[in-house]
């Protein structure tokens, strides 16, 4: 039964190896704006007194915050899944599936898996150097309690990022062009799951309101466990949250995925 | 057969003047050409305005957040740094309707052998290549850009004059020809591996760097975005001498250099490419 599967996960490892050099190149280029951005807060740093924070950020914490997000980001960001599935769905490649004994779903959630592991071997070399740069301010969770926290919590926001992404594909059985939706779903998770900044140096009330949608969940919250800014109880209501972010994600993919298939079946046959 | 000697400059003369009157015409058409596409598909055309003003928004809010916690980065002031992301989105929304989906779509055309075509045409291939599709979307956010640097003068309570204006203009046209020339020249590595679309990609997200104040920026970092990919040029300068900001003319001269230098080179890529082409059915 899994073993269908593990053979989905090594020919998505054989076919994005072959992209091996698309994923250096994004690797490499996605780190200059962050160089950028690091740049931008020391200056902002430089120009306060000595020892000021900004929010509950030291600089020091300021640059390990943007360290980790590019390392769970590395893990979980979803890369081209969502285009691949919507062609898949426009140009009929499903069809081949619904004969099948192999659900789409699960197939897709395996080459997901595969890709972040290539795009891990591929990036480990620069991601390496950059982190390597900064040494100092890459600290380690303060216990394995933590640990295990962040990793299970990273773990979830992979899923949510997955099952978004699959839920948000599925417009492609409705209408032509699915690029522009897949954009603005990612602008609101780029600025609202904190790629550019801490969540909580946002105005307390604008912070508790991101905290309703799912975007801080997919990447803030692992990054904040980590760090030890988000502990005791709240870790746990927010674990809970987050899966149940997950389970809501996976309920839509499902559901949408049926209603397309009535569709795509009425339309296609 | 004496009368020859004389008749040349003026022949030269009117053959250059119908070969631009000529180019302007193809243009012409391939503008027809994407007006036509874009009508076809209006509510994506409208979709596509609406994503890149929210990437706006979203870089501008990124800047409010900022300016939460600091008054000043280097000395550029809150409402100065939005007129710096104004005009580097303005000059990437101008870049965008002119070449950016062009120089992206280089690598699918020598993929599919589409470009065997268009270097069979009798007119200029890069010309072609270059500006076959207008992205008109590009011009609508071309002016949001433009009403948010008006809002942020008006913040600033300044005025600028007609000689600065046209000035930043001039320096918005260099920065233009310095993100066309990389861009192409970037295209063009897909003549050696097909799939060049990640470092097209890649270039891409360097835009965001131009958005940044160049005060912050020092050592290996600023001499790279400065001399090698001059991203940290292409809305400083202008910027800089729209709000007074030019305390020597070096950076503007730079600029200018620098444009030059990267339309020279990307001529070069070309050419190198075009004598390595061989045609993909080959």
């Amino acid at each position: 039964m899994m073993k269908k599967y593990w053979h989905v996960f090594n020919i998505g490892i054989q076919n994005n190896l072959t992209y091996r050099f698309n994923f250096l190149a994004r690797a490499i280029f996605g780190l200059v704006p962050l160089i950028a951005i690091l740049y931008v807060w020391q200056s902002i740093y430089a120009g306060k007194p000595r020892g000021s924070a900004v929010g509950a950020y030291s600089l020091g914490e300021m640059i390990s915050y943007y360290l980790l997000v590019t390392v769970v980001d590395a893990l979980t960001a979803v890369n081209e899944d969502d285009w691949q599935i919507a062609t898949d769905i426009k140009e009929g490649n499903i069809s081949q599936f619904l004969l099948k004994p192999i659900d789409y779903q699960a197939y897709r959630l395996c080459l997901f898996f595969s890709g972040r592991l290539t795009y891990l071997i591929v990036a480990a070399l620069p991601l390496g150097i950059f982190i390597g740069c900064f040494h100092n301010y890459f600290v380690l969770p303060a216990d394995g309690w933590t640990w295990s926290c962040f990793l299970f919590s990273t773990a979830l926001t992979a899923l949510l990022q997955f099952f978004t992404s699959y839920a948000m594909a599925m417009l492609a059985f409705w209408v032509l062009e699915v690029s522009t939706f897949i954009f603005i779903l990612f602008a609101f998770e780029y600025i609202a799951s904190g790629h550019l900044f801490p969540l909580d140096i946002l105005p307390h009330g604008v912070e508790r309101a991101l905290f309703l949608t799912p975007f801080p969940y997919q990447l803030y919250f692992p990054v904040s466990i980590y760090l030890g800014k988000t502990k005791g109880a709240d870790l746990m209501w927010g674990l809970l949250i987050q899966a149940t972010w997950v389970l809501l994600a996976f309920g839509l993919a499902r559901f949408a995925w049926g209603r397309g298939i009535k569709r795509y079946s009425a339309v296609g046959g | 057969m004496s009368l020859e000697p004389e008749k040349t400059p003026n022949w030269q003369q009117s053959k250059a003047g119908s070969n631009i009157r000529r180019y302007f015409s193809i243009y012409a058409a391939l503008w027809k050409n994407s007006v036509t596409r874009e009508l076809t598909f209006k509510s994506n055309f409208l979709l596509w305005i609406f994503v890149e003003v929210l990437w706006f928004g979203l870089q501008l809010s990124f800047i409010g957040v900022l300016y939460l916690h600091t008054d000043q980065i280097g000395s550029w002031t809150k409402w100065q740094v939005v007129m710096l992301v104004g005009a580097s989105h303005f000059i990437q929304q101008i870049f965008q309707a002119f070449f950016l989906i062009n120089c992206t779509n280089l690598s699918e055309l020598i993929r599919t052998g589409k470009l065997d075509f268009l270097l069979l045409l009798p007119a200029n291939a890069r010309f072609l290549i270059s500006l076959r599709q207008v992205d008109l979307g590009g011009f609508v956010n071309a002016a949001f850009a433009l009403c948010v640097m008006g809002y942020a003068a008006e913040k600033l309570h300044y005025v600028p004059n007609i000689a600065e204006v046209t000035g930043f203009l001039f320096l918005c046209a260099a920065g233009i020809l310095i993100h066309y020339s990389l861009m192409f020249l970037l295209a063009t590595i897909s003549f050696w591996t097909v799939r060049a679309q990640g470092v097209v990609w890649g270039y891409y997200n360097l835009f965001q760097i131009a958005r940044m104040p160049d005060e912050a920026f020092q050592g290996l970092f600023k001499a790279v975005f400065t001399f090698a990919v001059p991203m940290l040029l292409v809305s400083n300068v202008p910027v800089r001498l729209l709000v007074g900001k030019m305390t020597s003319s070096v950076p503007l001269f730079i600029l200018l250099s620098m444009s030059v230098a990267c339309y020279v080179l990307s001529e070069w890529g070309w050419r190198a490419a075009l004598r390595h082409y061989t045609s993909a059915s080959s």
